[in-house]
C-alpha cells in the first residue's frame, strides 16, 4: 500500500506489527521510540539492526530485558559502522552460499557519540568501502546516557557537564560539526537530515534510502528530555521549533543534488528555540545576551548557504 | 533455527543461554507503567484517529487496530480503518506527549495517586 | 588411515605464506584485515588468493585494525567464519574489542606475527603483544616455525569451532624470523583439510527472522558475573578439547599435538622453558650439551591460553634446575611464562629452582652459544631470585 500520511504509516504498522516494543527504559517523553518505529516500518524488507553503544543500546537491552523484534547485534561503543560492514559481508558471503536465503536491510544505530566523534572513523571507512547498509544517528547533541558529557553534536553555547557555563564560561564555544557535509563528501548515493516531530518526512527518507542501493546515512534530531531540560511532554515541541527557526532544516542529497525539504515562511527566532531549554539558560542573562544574537546571525547564514545549494544542484549542475 | 530460552529470575551460570544472548522482545514483560504520575485521560468523543499520539507515544502504549466498521469519534464522526484504543497502562509512562500533541485535545493528565496499603 | 596415503607436497615458504595457505584451506566466509609489518604478507597474499578466485572468501580492506576485528566479530555474530591476522601495535588498537569477541563466544581465529610493542617503536620479534592481550578470554597457540604456523591455524579453526568452546583464537608466529623465513613445508591435499575443518555450523544466526534474537545486550551486577563464569568454564573445556581435536589431525598428519613439547625431558636435570622459534635453537643446544654427556631437556609450550598448569608440574617434576626464557617483560611483575610455569610447580611437595630469563625484546637475536650458557648456569646452581637478561649490553 502506498504511505501518504501518518494515518496510512499508522495502518502499515499495524499489519506489520512493531519491530521495537515497550518495556524499554528510556526516559518519559525521549522520541527515539519514534524514530524507530517509523524508520524500521520504511523497510520491505526483515531488517538486522547493529547499535553503538549509547543510549538506545543501553536502555533498550538490559539484560534479560530487550526490546528488540528484530535480530540485534552490539558490540562496542566505536564500531557500529565496522559492525554493520562485517554483518553486511556475512550476509553477502552467506547469500551466495545458500545459507541465508531472504533479502534483507541493515541498519547501524548509533548516537551522535558514537557517529559524531569515537565512531567517525568506522563510519568513513564504511561509506567508503560502500557496503550496501543504511547508518541512523540519532542526535541528542552530546553523551547523554553517560550525563550530558560534551559531543561534536553539542551545539555553541550549550552547558555540558564537561564544558559547563560558569563565570567566565557560556558552555561550548565551538560550533558543532557539519556531519552531514562529511558523511555528503563519502559521494554516497543518499544522505538526509531528518527530525523526530516529522513523521512522514523521515518516513519518507528512510523509504528511499532503503530503496537505494549502497551506504546510505540519515541524520535524525532527537530532544533529549533529561539533558536538554525541558519538560518531558515537550519533546515533539521542541524538535518542531529546532526547523521552524531553521537551527535543525530538513534536507536531502540524492548523489549529490541538495534538495531542502521545509522551508519556513516566516522563520521564528532562535530564542524561541533555546528559552524552553535549561542547557541554555545562562545565555539570557544581560552579559550573555550577544551570543544569541551570534547564533541567530550563523543559523541564518547557514540556512541561506543551504538555499544556495539547493539552486546550484539544481540548476547549475554543482554536485556536493 | 535459533532456540534460545527466556531467562528465568536467579538462573545459575550453568542455566544462562551463553555470551550473554536473549530472545526477542523479552522487554515485554517489563512494564514502565509502574513508573508514572500523571495518567492520560482519553475521550473517544474527540478523536479524529488523525494518529499523531500514536506516532509519537515514547512506549507505544497506544494500541491500533483496523476497524472496517468504523468507530464513532469528534463530532460524530464514524471514524473507519485504522483507529486507537484505550492506552495501554501497562506501559504508559506517563510523560504526556500525547496530550500536548493532541490537536482536538482529546487527551487529558490527570495526577494518577496510588492508595498505599 | 595412515598418512602415507593423504596427498600433500613439500614447498618452500614463509611463515606468512603457510599461514595464508592454511587460510584458504580453511576458507573463511569473512576475512578483514589491516596492514601491518610483519603480518602484511599474510594480507597480501590471501588477498591475492581471493583475487585469482582461489579462495571464495569476502575480503574486507578496513580502515584500522579497530575495525578490522569488528567486521570479524559482527560477521561471526552473524553466522560467517571470520579471520584476520595483525601484529603488535594492531593487537594493541584491537584491545577494546577482543573482550568483546571472546564475551560474546564468538569463533574468530587470528594470525599473529609476533613484534613488539611500541614505545620505542620496534618492528622486530617479541612476544609482547600477544603476552599483553592474554587474560581476555582468547585462546592462544605459540608456533615454532612455518609448519607448526600452518597446522596450528586448522587445530584454532576447529578448536574454536567446537560447541563446548566457543572462543576466539589466535595463533602466534614470530614477526620475521618465521614471517619472513624461508623454511620447507608439508601442506596438505585441500579437500582433506577442508573436510577437518568442515564448515562452520554457528549454534545461532542473525539471519533467522522467525526467532530473532538480542546478541550483546547490557548485563549489569545481576547477570555479568555468571556470563563471565561460563567463559572461564569454556576455556577449561578448550583445555580438554585442544587434544582430541589434536589427535584427529594427527591421522591426517602422522605427528602429535601436545600441550607443549618435550625435547630430552625424562631424564633431563637441567631444563629450559622456551616458546616458539627459539625453542629451535634451544634444540640445538641440548644437542651439543647432550653430546657431552650433559642431562640437559627442552620443554617448549605450545598452548599458552588455556594454560595446561597440572601437565606441565607432571613433565617437570624430576627436573633439578628450570630456566624459563621470555620473550616480554610483565614490568613490575615477574615475565609472564615464568609465572605461570612457577605457578604450575608449587604444589610440589620439593620446590625445584627456577630461573628467569627475559631476551629478545624487539628482535635481539639469540644465539646457540647464549643457551648453551644457560644450560650451564642452571646445572651450576646459579639460579637467583633476580630476572636475568641474555643478550642485554650490560
Amino acid at each position: 500500500m502506498e504511505v501518504k500520511t501518518i494515518r496510512d504509516l499508522a495502518q502499515l504498522q499495524t499489519d506489520i506489527g512493531l519491530k521495537f516494543v515497550a518495556g524499554h527504559r528510556m526516559c518519559a517523553g525521549c522520541g527515539i521510540s519514534s524514530i524507530l518505529r517509523t524508520v524500521l516500518s520504511a523497510s520491505k524488507k526483515p531488517v538486522v539492526v547493529v547499535n553503538a553503544t549509547g543510549c538506545l543500546e543501553v536502555v533498550s537491552t538490559i539484560y534479560p530485558f530487550t526490546a528488540w523484534n528484530t535480530p540485534w547485534l552490539h558490540v562496542t561503543f566505536v564500531n557500529a559502522a565496522s559492525s554493520a560492514s562485517g554483518v553486511e559481508t556475512a550476509y553477502r558471503a552467506l547469500k551466495k552460499k545458500g545459507i541465508v536465503k531472504e533479502d534483507v536491510n541493515i541498519v547501524a544505530f548509533g548516537g551522535d557519540g558514537g557517529t559524531y566523534d569515537i565512531g567517525i572513523q568506522a563510519l568513513s571507512g564504511a561509506l567508503e568501502r560502500e557496503h550496501n547498509f543504511l547508518y541512523v544517528c540519532y542526535d541528542n547533541e552530546g553523551y547523554m546516557n553517560t550525563g550530558h558529557q560534551r559531543s561534536g553534536a553539542t551545539p555553541f553555547g550549550a552547558s555540558s557537564t564537561t564544558q559547563p557555563a560558569g563565570k567566565i564560561s557560556i558552555g561550548k564555544k565551538e560550533w558543532r560539526k557539519d556531519l552531514v557535509k562529511i558523511v555528503a563528501g563519502h559521494n554516497i548515493p543518499y544522505v538526509a537530515q531528518a527530525n523526530v516531530y516529522n513523521i512522514m518526512d523521515l518516513f519518507k527518507k528512510a523509504q528511499k534510502a532503503f530503496d537505494t542501493e549502497g551506504p546510505k546515512f540519515l541524520n535524525v534530531l532527537m530532544p533529549c528530555t533529561t539533558n536538554w531540560g525541558f519538560p518531558e511532554n515537550l519533546t515533539m515541541k521542541i524538535s518542531r521549533l529546532a526547523t521552524e527557526t531553521n537551527f535543525w532544516p530538513l534536507f536531502e542529497i540524492e548523489k549529490g543534488v541538495l534538495t531542502v525539504n521545509v522551508k519556513p515562511k516566516d522563520r521564528k527566532p532562535i530564542e524561541e528555540f533555546l528559552k524552553l531549554q535549561s542547557r541554555f539558560k545562562h545565555l539570557f542573562k544581560e552579559e550573555n545576551k550577544h551570543f544569541i544574537e551570534v547564533m541567530q546571525k550563523k543559523v541564518d547564514e547557514d540556512f541561506e548557504n543551504l538555499l544556495k545549494l539547493e539552486k546550484v544542484t539544481h540548476e547549475e549542475g554543482v554536485r556536493i | 533455527m535459533n532456540k534460545v530460552n527466556k531467562v528465568k529470575p536467579g538462573a545459575t551460570w550453568k542455566e544462562l543461554p551463553i555470551g550473554g544472548t536473549l530472545p526477542a522482545a523479552s522487554a515485554l514483560d517489563y512494564k514502565t507503567g509502574a513508573w508514572r504520575s500523571f495518567v492520560p485521560k482519553f475521550d473517544p468523543n474527540q478523536c479524529t484517529h488523525c494518529m499523531i499520539c500514536v506516532h509519537y507515544c515514547p512506549v507505544m502504549a497506544i494500541p491500533t487496530e483496523i476497524n472496517e466498521n468504523g468507530v464513532k469519534g469528534w463530532k460524530d464522526k464514524i471514524y473507519k480503518g485504522v483507529v486507537r484504543l484505550e492506552t495501554n497502562l501497562d506501559y504508559c509512562t506517563g510523560c504526556g506527549v500525547c496530550a500536548e500533541e493532541c490537536p482536538t485535545e482529546a487527551i487529558k493528565m490527570e495526577r494518577e495517586t496510588w492508595e498505599v496499603k | 588411515m595412515s598418512k602415507v596415503s593423504i596427498k600433500s607436497k613439500r614447498v618452500p615458504l614463509t611463515g606468512a605464506e603457510a599461514v595464508a595457505e592454511a587460510m584458504r584451506q580453511i576458507r573463511p566466509d569473512v576475512v578483514a584485515a589491516y596492514p601491518i609489518t610483519p603480518q602484511t604478507p599474510i594480507v597480501e597474499i590471501f588477498s591475492k588468493f581471493a583475487a585469482d578466485g582461489l579462495v571464495d572468501t569476502e575480503v574486507v580492506t578496513p580502515e584500522s585494525e579497530h575495525s578490522a576485528i569488528s567486521i570479524v566479530t559482527a560477521a561471526s555474530a552473524a553466522g560467517a567464519r571470520a579471520m584476520s591476522a595483525s601484529a603488535s601495535q594492531g593487537l594493541a588498537l584491537m584491545v577494546e574489542v577482543l573482550p568483546a569477541t571472546s564475551g560474546l563466544r564468538l569463533p574468530v581465529v587470528m594470525a599473529i606475527a609476533n613484534r613488539a610493542l611500541s614505545a620505542p617503536i620496534n618492528i622486530h620479534c617479541d612476544h609482547s603483544d600477544m603476552m599483553a592481550v592474554r587474560d581476555l578470554g582468547w585462546i592462544e597457540i605459540f608456533s615454532e616455525n612455518a609448519q607448526e604456523a600452518y597446522e596450528n591455524m586448522f587445530l584454532a579453526v576447529r578448536l574454536s569451532e567446537h560447541p563446548d568452546v566457543l572462543l576466539p583464537s589466535m595463533v602466534g608466529l614470530d614477526g620475521f624470523i618465521i614471517s619472513h623465513g624461508v623454511e620447507v613445508v608439508e601442506i596438505y591435499d585441500d579437500e582433506v583439510m577442508y573436510n577437518f575443518v568442515g564448515s562452520r555450523k554457528p549454534q545461532l544466526s542473525l539471519f533467522d527472522f522467525e526467532n530473532p534474537i538480542t546478541i550483546g545486550p547490557l548485563q549489569l551486577t545481576d547477570y555479568y558475573f555468571e556470563t563471565k563464569r561460563q567463559e572461564q568454564e569454556a576455556m577449561k573445556n578448550a583445555l580438554k578439547i585442544y587434544l582430541e581435536v589434536g589427535k584427529e589431525l594427527s591421522k591426517i598428519t602422522g605427528k602429535d599435538y601436545p600441550y607443549f613439547e618435550k625435547y630430552y625431558l625424562d631424564d633431563a636435570e637441567a631444563v629450559v622453558v622456551v616458546m616458539s622459534s627459539t625453542a629451535g635453537t634451544a634444540k640445538d643446544a641440548v644437542d651439543e650439551l647432550r653430546k657431552e654427556g650433559k642431562k640437559v631437556g627442552l620443554l617448549k609450550p605450545k598452548l599458552f591460553r588455556p594454560f595446561p598448569y597440572d601437565e606441565i608440574k607432571e613433565a617437570l617434576k624430576n627436573c633439578k634446575a628450570i630456566g624459563v626464557l621470555d620473550r616480554a617483560y610483565s614490568f613490575g611483575a615477574s615475565a609472564p611464562l615464568y609465572t605461570d610455569i612457577k605457578n604450575s610447580l608449587y604444589d610440589l611437595s620439593q620446590r625445584i629452582p627456577i630461573q628467569s630469563y627475559v631476551f629478545g625484546l624487539g628482535g635481539r637475536d639469540i644465539f646457540k652459544h647464549q643457551i648453551k650458557d644457560v644450560f650451564w648456569e642452571l646445572l651450576s646452581g646459579k639460579i637467583s631470585k633476580e630476572e636475568k637478561c641474555i643478550g642485554l649490553r650490560e
